[in-house]
């Protein structure tokens, strides 16, 4: 569903995607690890289309993503990208957050938009706060409610970066739980994150990039168990250590 | 991670080089349908506008080219009191505005006379008109006779715009540092940093970088607002054009007068516009 080759993104003179290929198919979770800089939210974002990439190709189903022709707006519609932090819009109430995208976007009455929004609260457990303005909920329960948004608008893909490194580990397992569950509903989602365990758990293929290209790309049991490469080894030896 | 030295990246695909002229054909398109869409909304209103019936006269009341370069030499040396009188002003203004807004924040109990001045200071100056200002100074202060008061116009006129400016410059940089995140604080406070060093080194750089726009927007204002001297007997621009217009019955002089208080104003704004995508660009907004 998703195709990726070739892709090249450089700042200036610093490389930072060298040449990338990835197969995503639909219902599909992968994701994507790599040390700091190694270039996984600048991946995400080319995806996105908030960056011009410099070459290759990106398709989402019959779509050019790449295609510097097409009507963004519209490809959007079909992506949906949740960041690190700072997501909801402030000056609105969790409801006003959640229906806003699919109101204005999808046109969808308001009765049915706050309908669907409370029954995706119900289901993260945050019914009672439909009302509250996004500063009086805690971090982890800020970003439950920013991916149901996302959710809300029925993406065919969904594209997570690093979610939960804002937040502390009592938080990060109910945000995780929210994502575990998207991914048994089969939705297709690409993810960039630090959560090796989770990402053993519940990634249907882990994609290890380094130097801006992927070095290893395979199920979590074997990239885990018996990376090919040595630097995958190393990384992963550096970051399951630490926990 | 893999800018290796002496490496030139891979030429681009066949598709990407379509892409690329894609693009600047796209460019190229936008330039010329924003060049066209001008001229011919310009030229409509100028065919409008000049084919009116009563064109000739307003052109010869207002326009003059006779009356411009009649009027231009004295206008242009009196428009030097306005140059030298905003730019005096703009450098005592933002020590002052700085200083006021400073007080009125800080939460120090040693300050509280100074706060409740500061305080009073600003409700009383932002709410007299400037040209009122202008005049209580201008006309009061010679009066009181009292020595160390400065009794030329100049200084005079000077006065009377820092008290009115500095109260406008301080609210707009309290405002700035009241919109700084409370965080902030908090994380120049547990590095050890002091009040003071907190709010010089953390608070203060974000806040007027926050409020530079609305600050220019200030000093546009004030560039104009030197023409309210004229009313204590200086002869700035404003001035000067009126004497000439009182002589001649035609106003072109003061067009002359309104275009430079313009172009003294169009770099400050292209200045302001330029800090404020640059801020955006930063924030990675743009
Ligand atoms: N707008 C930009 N301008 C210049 N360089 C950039 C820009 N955005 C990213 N980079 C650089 O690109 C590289 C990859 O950044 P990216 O954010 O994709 O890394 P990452 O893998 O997401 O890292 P992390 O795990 O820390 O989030 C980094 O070296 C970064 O400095
Ligand atoms: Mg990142």
């Amino acid at each position: 569903m998703l195709r990726i080759r070739a892709l090249r993104k450089s700042f200036g003179d610093h490389v930072v995607l060298d040449g990338i290929d990835l197969d995503v198919a639909r219902g599909e979770v992968v994701c994507l690890i790599g040390a700091s800089g190694s270039g996984k939210s600048t991946l995400l974002r080319c995806i996105d289309m908030l960056e011009e990439t410099d070459d290759g190709d990106i398709h989402l189903g019959d779509l050019e993503l790449t295609d510097p022709a097409i009507d963004q707006n519209r490809a959007r519609a079909r992506i949906a990208m949740v960041f690190q932090a700072f997501n909801l819009f402030p000056h609105m109430t969790v409801m006003q957050n959640l229906t806003l995208g699919p109101r204005r976007v999808k046109q969808v009455p308001h009765r049915e938009a706050e309908a669907r929004a409370r029954e995706l609260l119900a289901r993260v457990g945050l019914e009672a706060k439909a009302y509250a303005y996004p500063d009086s909920l805690s971090g982890g329960q800020q970003q439950r409610v920013a991916l149901i948004r996302a959710v809300a608008m029925d993406p065919e893909l969904l594209l997570l970066d690093e979610v939960t490194s804002a937040l502390d580990p009592l938080l990060v397992t109910e945000v995780l739980d929210v994502i575990r569950e998207l991914a048994r509903e089969g939705r297709t989602i690409v993810m960039a994150t630090h959560e090796m365990d989770f990402a053993r758990e519940c990634a249907d293929r882990i994609v290890f990039l380094s130097g801006g290209r992927i070095i290893e790309s395979g199920p979590p049991e074997q990239v885990f168990t018996a990376p090919r490469d040595q630097r995958t080894a190393q990384f992963l030896a550096r970051h399951t250590a630490r926990r | 991670m893999t800018t290796l030295p002496g490496s030139s990246p891979p030429p681009p695909s066949a598709r990407q080089r379509e892409r690329n002229a894609y693009r600047r054909r796209r460019t190229v398109r936008r330039v010329v349908v924003g060049t066209v869409s001008s001229l011919v909304v310009l030229g409509l209103a100028a065919w409008v506008i000049t084919s009116a019936p009563g064109w000739p006269r307003v052109r010869e009341v207002y326009f003059s080219g006779h009356h411009a370069r009649e009027s231009f030499p004295a206008i242009w040396d009196a428009f030097w009191l306005n140059v030298r009188l905003f730019m005096t002003v703009e450098l005592i203004v933002l020590p002052l505005a700085l200083a006021v807004a400073v007080i009125r924040v800080v939460p120090a109990p040693a300050m509280a006379p100074f706060k409740f001045i500061a305080a009073v200071y600003t409700d009383v100056f932002r709410g007299i008109p400037t040209i009122l200002v202008v005049m209580l100074v201008g006309f009061g202060f010679p009066a009181l006779g009292l020595a160390g008061v400065p009794t030329s116009l100049f200084w005079l006129g000077a006065i009377a715009l820092t008290l009115s400016y500095g109260a406008y410059v301080a609210e707009v940089i309290r405002a700035g540092i009241l919109s700084i995140h409370p965080t902030q604080w908090a994380a120049g406070r547990a590095l050890g940093l002091t009040y003071g060093q907190t709010l010089v080194r953390v608070i203060l750089p974000q806040a007027i970088r926050n409020v530079t726009p609305p600050l220019m927007n200030d000093f546009v204002s004030l560039q104009k607002d030197t023409a309210l001297v004229s009313t204590i007997g200086l002869v700035e621009a404003l001035r000067a054009a009126q004497v000439y217009q009182a002589n001649t019955f035609n106003v072109t002089s003061m067009c002359v007068a309104a275009l430079f208080f313009i172009i003294v104003t169009i770099p400050l704004a292209r200045f302001t516009d330029w800090l404020t995508i640059r801020s955006m660009r930063r924030q990675g907004g743009l």
